[in-house]
């Protein structure tokens, strides 16, 4: 178990810059998830943690110590990897004394935590199998024995659930929850998955084209994204999207409009900005509300999607293309054809501005 | 029996025809072979497709003879040893060549396929010279070297081309376990590749064992000698008379290890050879 600290990391491949001067604190038993599109170097800052890629520039420590030059087995970090990478000649058991053995440790100790490792995992029956005798959900757990059996102090994941169907994602997910409250190790865990980012994260760091766009507890992601970017990619559906311009604006609370909309008095800080500045205006799909209306601003349903528990409505509005998503429970009364008007909660309203970064609120206001 | 019928049942003769005759145009020659060793000398000229009767007399005439078994060992020694070199060797350049990222890794690639495409003749004087300086003349261990030249650009081909196949993070999983390159090589990669060395080795072995030039001018004398060389220099009776019986005789002895080696390994073979074709 160990702390991890990034401090201004970046990492060039010949010509493409990589990770931009990430600086990043991670606690002691925390358990942190990367978060970001496909190509944000999510990947990269894992595999440049791990040892697995040389930092080009930066500061790296875990523990007390810096940590740029030790090659991986002097770091103590284990790694999950996506393709679980299990020896395929190995028999489970070997699979995990592998490291150990590797590490000139003595017989009994290795044989005492493979059978530890392989009771936490509910391995012990299978471990005189070879991985192609397993089933999917089998080796990722072989994969994560593997890791622990050395008993590092952070264990690295590295979308460890992409190989999996869906119902067994969502069990492997719950186990990997289970077991960071079991072991209480620090874990690092990358993921394309929003969801899985939600439910497991202690804190996430949502990654950008390299950058860190945000850090927070999944909470504070969702309440209060950092950045338009942030804001769109965590949420599922996510964030409506339209464009609006301020009207007036002090620290205390500003007033904006918007096509459709109207005007609203929002409690954002708005002070930095003239009248008739371009902003976004950013609605998550369950706090638009709807109400039957018609004329030049109203928006159109065009369609309904029924989900059992809740019912998505798509609505078109009269000028522009972009569809808007409400979400309520279900049963709805909406219809498609319907002309309805947009009444957002103003308590829930994002406002970002033209660099697509996040106006702060000019008050504290109650947890929503 | 109707016109589909009658033509399927066309077709199949066809096939199998066709098989017969490629079966007999590959066979052929060895089966020739094989009979000729069984006839005594008095019998060798007539043409017979069946032998009317086994006679042992070439087998007993060839195994009488100290320098074809010696030249037996010598070819064991070499054959042995080119495949273990080539194999070492064709393992660790291939690990360099497959996972290493370094500048001139294509040109080092390009380079060793292009020294096999070399004619045996054209680099023969040129090794002559180069068996002399280092004194190997007469000697095994020259044609050992001789061979391994020509064994390791296909070699280290092959086990490249394998090796790229096998998932980087397998590698990545060992340096994570604190394998060294050596360790990842002879405890992950080796029992992963038997295949492909079994296919490379076996190449290896059946060129060392039937190469002739070399082996022709690098010895000199009847004790250094290998099998091919051995068997063109029996001599008969006279210097009128070519021993064909002993000839044929000896060609089956030194070709029956190769059967049952291919035999041995076949399966492992064909998965070397299509290791890649089909995802798996």
């Amino acid at each position: 178990m160990a702390s991890v600290t990034l401090d201004k990391i970046n990492k060039v491949f010949g010509s493409t810059h990589i990770i931009k001067d990430v600086d990043l604190e991670i606690g002691n038993g925390e358990f942190v998830v990367f978060v970001g599109p496909s190509g944000c170097g999510k990947s990269t800052l894992l595999r440049l943690i791990a040892g697995l890629e040389s930092i080009s520039d930066g500061e790296l420590c875990i523990g007390d110590s810096v940590v740029n030059e030790l090659p991986p087995r002097e770091r103590g970090v284990g790694m999950v990897f996506q393709s679980y990478a299990l020896y395929p000649h190995m028999t489970v058991y070997e699979n995990m004394a592998f490291g150990l053995k590797l590490a000139k440790t003595a017989k009994q100790t290795v044989h005492e935590r493979v059978m530890a490792t392989a009771r936490i995992l509910q391995l012990e029956e299978l471990l005189e199998r070879k991985p192609k005798a397993l089933s999917g959900g089998q080796r990722q757990r072989v994969a994560m024995g593997r890791a622990m059996a050395r008993e590092p102090r952070i264990l690295l994941f590295d979308e460890p659930l992409s190989n999996l169907d869906a119902s067994l994602r969502v069990q492997m997910r719950n186990e990997i929850a289970r077991l960071h409250q079991r072991l209480a190790s620090t874990m690092i865990y990358v993921t394309h998955d929003q969801v899985e980012a939600m439910t497991l994260a202690d804190k996430i760091v949502v990654l950008n084209a390299g950058r860190i766009e945000q850090v927070g507890s999944p909470h504070e992601l969702y309440q209060r994204p950092a950045t338009k970017f942030v804001a769109g990619f965590i949420g599922s559906p996510t964030m409506n999207f339209l464009p609006a311009e301020l009207v007036s604006g002090s620290a205390d609370g500003c007033r904006v409009t918007s096509a459709g909309i109207g005007e609203l008095a929002l409690p954002q800080d708005a002070s930095g900005h003239g009248g008739g500045a371009a902003l976004t205006l950013g609605v998550r799909p369950e706090h638009l509300r709807l109400a039957e209306a018609s004329g030049d601003n109203a928006f159109e349903i065009v369609n309904v999607e029924y989900l059992g528990n809740e019912v998505y409505v798509y609505l078109e509005p009269k000028a522009g293309d972009t569809l808007l998503i409400h979400r309520s429970e279900a049963p709805s009364a909406w219809r498609v054809g319907q002309q309805v008007a947009l009444a957002p909660d103003p308590e829930h309203v994002h406002l970002f501005d033209a660099d697509d970064r996040a106006l702060g609120l000019a008050q504290p206001r109650a947890a929503a | 029996m109707t016109s589909r019928q009658l033509s399927k049942f066309a077709k199949r003769i066809g096939f199998w025809l066709l098989v017969a005759l490629v079966v007999f145009y590959a066979v052929f020659p060895f089966y020739y072979a094989v009979i000729t060793s069984f006839k005594p000398s008095s019998e060798l000229f007539r043409v017979e497709l069946w032998p009317s009767r086994f006679d042992l007399s070439n087998y007993a005439q060839i195994f009488s003879q100290r320098s074809f078994l010696q030249a037996i060992v010598n070819s064991i020694i070499v054959a042995v040893s080119v495949v273990g070199i080539a194999l070492l060797l064709g393992i660790t350049a291939s690990y360099a060549l497959g996972r290493v990222r370094f500048r001139g890794r294509s040109t080092v690639l390009l380079v060793i396929l292009g020294v096999s495409m070399f004619p045996q003749v054209a680099v023969l004087s040129g090794l002559f010279e180069v068996i002399r300086a280092l004194n190997l003349y007469n000697n095994p261990a020259g044609l050992i070297l001789s061979y391994t030249i020509f064994t390791l650009p296909f070699t280290v081909w092959v086990l490249t081309t394998f090796m790229r196949q096998l998932p980087m993070e397998l590698e990545e999983a060992a340096i994570m376990d604190g394998a060294t390159p050596w360790v990842t090589i002879t405890k992950v990669f080796l029992p992963l590749m038997w295949p492909a060395m079994a296919t490379t080795g076996l190449l290896a072995f059946i060129a060392a064992w039937n190469e002739f030039l070399f082996a022709l001018t690098f010895t000199l004398t009847d004790s250094q000698r290998t099998v091919p060389v051995a068997i063109a220099l029996l001599s008969g009776g006279s210097a009128y008379e070519l021993p064909w019986g002993p000839i044929m005789a000896a060609s089956v002895v030194v070709t029956v290890p190769l059967v049952i080696l291919v035999i041995i390994f076949q399966r492992r073979i064909v998965s070397g050879l299509t290791a890649g074709a089909v995802k798996g």
